[in-house]
């Protein structure tokens, strides 16, 4: 049994001559909270698509739980639960009716409708039609519908959208309830890194279709390890001094240099190896990248 | 199998509250109640004919059927083809319908076939209330000959004849709705459909009955025509009849491998 709960190996797909989706290989562990970060456009959404089979793969590209999708359709779909885009419900249904719909198209009991209900907050509005619901109250019914099935597996896509800040914290601390205590995996897609950073576990970032990252979320942190700024009236003298003294030299603006920290006592000798060698340094200090700047970085790679 | 039948009840489950549904009552309801309150109010001028029992029958029961073969059936047959497909396409729930545990076939065929029951149920209705409000003028006037002939048997060869040559245009239409989600397209053509298929049926062309939309005009004509000689002995399965089905069985089958190989957007 595989270690992932999906795995992708190489995955293409194309609109027309469009490439959206580019040798991606999606590793998301079981158990994890898996974060699909990219702005918008990157591909995000057509991924999860796939990834439920309603865009058509090759064979061999896409495995859930170790089953590959396009022989075991129904089985892979079995142990999955989805929110793509926003939320599809039958608006002339109420919202119970549309959760009892969703029971019979999975051949469980028709309680469990009351039950979703009330852990997504809508039991005040069960009988009101889902058409005339607020867009958080249908993210809020989306939710209930992919997880009526008790699924192994759960694909969320943006399920924060539209939610009031409340909203985006108890979505938050149930993803969290689910992973932890029920052993669920969940991969959820955002382009907010903000917004994923509290509760991923995992975080993969795609733009244009590639997938630029991939990792856990300590391992994204360490990308952002800290650097020294320094300001100069000579950046051309300073980073050779600095360079020839071991310094590694990060990127060099006019007037500004950035190398790696290495540690406070470094920093001390760089300074006084600038001065002595005849170059001023307006200020020196320590510079770290949040998570946002990083986010952008990376996608701005390609 | 299992598959089929619970999207079937969720077919039903979720368009229970769709006029396309209830259509296909209040249609036969309202027609059949029109036609008999006109046999009821103007009773005097009727009886003025003296019909005997079976051509009674036949002048009631064709008030229901020519206006139902030609007009009303195909055009339920367009909208309720439409309906049953647009209620995803409204929603966007295409997507979510095929990311349940449900293997495609099954939910395709779910869905012809309530569009199927809905029709049966239409067709059903008009025989039934045909039948029945005969009998009941029969004992609101009393002077009525109804009650001489029993059209039990012609009256269920007419309307099974009839829906069976309407199943044709079920499968194009549905076909045309299950690619396009705007009502124009698929209404359009079938609007262009049945005028050419009754006016094709009308003029007589000999090769009117290869088109499906003719088809239930045609099954009429036969029907009235060979209802002069024997009523009980009308043949169901005339060549019109066959095309309807032919088209029914190909295109439900093509409608499949569409929904097969399309990306669900």
């Amino acid at each position: 049994m595989s270690v992932f709960a999906i795995e992708t190996v190489g995955l293409n797909h194309h609109f027309g001559s469009q490439t959206v989706v580019k040798d991606l290989s999606l590793q998301v562990p079981k158990g994890s909270i898996y974060g699909f970060l990219g702005p918008n456009g990157a591909g995000k959404t057509t991924t999860i698509k796939i990834l439920l089979n309603l865009l058509q793969s090759p064979s061999d590209t896409v495995f859930i739980f170790g089953k590959e999708i396009t022989n075991h359709r129904t089985a892979c779909l079995r142990q999955m639960g989805s929110l793509v885009e926003q939320p599809a419900i039958y608006a002339h249904l109420t919202g119970k009716e549309n959760l009892i719909n969703r029971c019979i198209l999975l051949g469980i009991t028709k309680n469990k409708a009351t039950e979703m209900l009330a852990l997504v907050g809508l039991t005040d509005a069960a009988n009101k039609k889902a058409g005339k619901y607020s867009l958080g109250m249908k993210q809020r019914l989306g939710i209930a519908l992919a997880l009526i099935a008790d699924p192994e597996l759960l694909l969320l896509d943006e399920p924060t959208n539209g939610l009031d800040p409340n909203g985006i914290i108890e979505i938050r601390n149930l993803m969290i309830e689910l992973t932890s205590k029920h052993g669920k995996t969940i991969l959820v897609s955002s382009h907010l890194l903000a917004e994923i950073e509290r509760t991923a576990t995992h975080v993969g970032i795609i733009n244009k279709g590639e997938l630029l990252f991939q990792g856990t979320i300590n391992e994204l942190h360490d990308l952002s390890k800290p650097s020294i700024k320094i300001e100069v009236d000579d950046y051309a003298a300073a980073t050779n001094i600095l360079s020839g003294n071991g310094a590694e030299v990060i990127n060099e603006k006019e007037g500004t240099i950035h190398i790696a920290y290495t540690g406070k006592a470094d920093m001390g000798n760089y300074n006084s190896l600038l001065v002595k060698n005849g170059v001023t340094v307006y200020s020196i200090g320590t510079e770290k990248k949040d998570l946002e700047h990083l986010f952008l970085d990376i996608t701005s790679k390609n | 199998m299992r598959s089929f039948f619970i999207s079937l009840q969720s077919e039903f489950y979720k368009s229970r509250k769709t006029l396309a549904f209830w259509a296909a009552i209040i249609v036969p309801v309202v027609i059949c109640g029109l036609i008999a309150f006109g046999y009821f109010t103007s009773s005097e001028k009727i009886l003025k004919y003296n019909y005997s029992g079976m051509m009674l029958w036949f002048q009631y029961s064709s008030a229901a059927l020519g206006v139902m073969g030609m007009l009303i059936l195909p055009f339920y047959v367009i909208f309720m083809a439409f309906s049953v497909n647009n209620i995803e396409h409204k929603n966007d729930t295409w997507k979510t319908l095929f990311s349940q545990p449900l293997n495609k076939f099954s939910i395709y065929a779910a869905k012809y076939v309530y569009a199927l029951i809905l029709l049966l149920v239409c067709t059903f209705l008009f025989a039934f209330l045909t039948y029945s409000s005969g009998y009941l003028l029969q004992a609101l006037v009393p002077k009525y000959t109804f009650q001489d002939y029993n059209p039990a048997i012609i009256l269920s060869k007419f309307y099974t004849k009839l829906l069976l040559a309407s199943l044709g245009i079920l499968s194009i239409q549905f076909v045309l709705s299950l690619i396009w989600s705007d009502f124009l397209k698929p209404m359009g053509i079938g609007f262009i459909g049945i005028i050419a298929g009754i006016i094709t049926a009308n003029v007589g062309w000999k090769h009117a009955y290869l088109i499906p939309y003719s088809n239930p005009t045609l099954a009429l004509r036969m029907t009235s025509a060979s209802k002069k000689a024997k009523p009980e002995e009308l043949p169901i399965f005339t060549q019109e009849v066959w095309v309807s089905l032919i088209c029914a069985v190909l295109l439900f089958i093509v409608g499949y491998f569409i929904l097969l190989k399309r990306n669900i957007k």
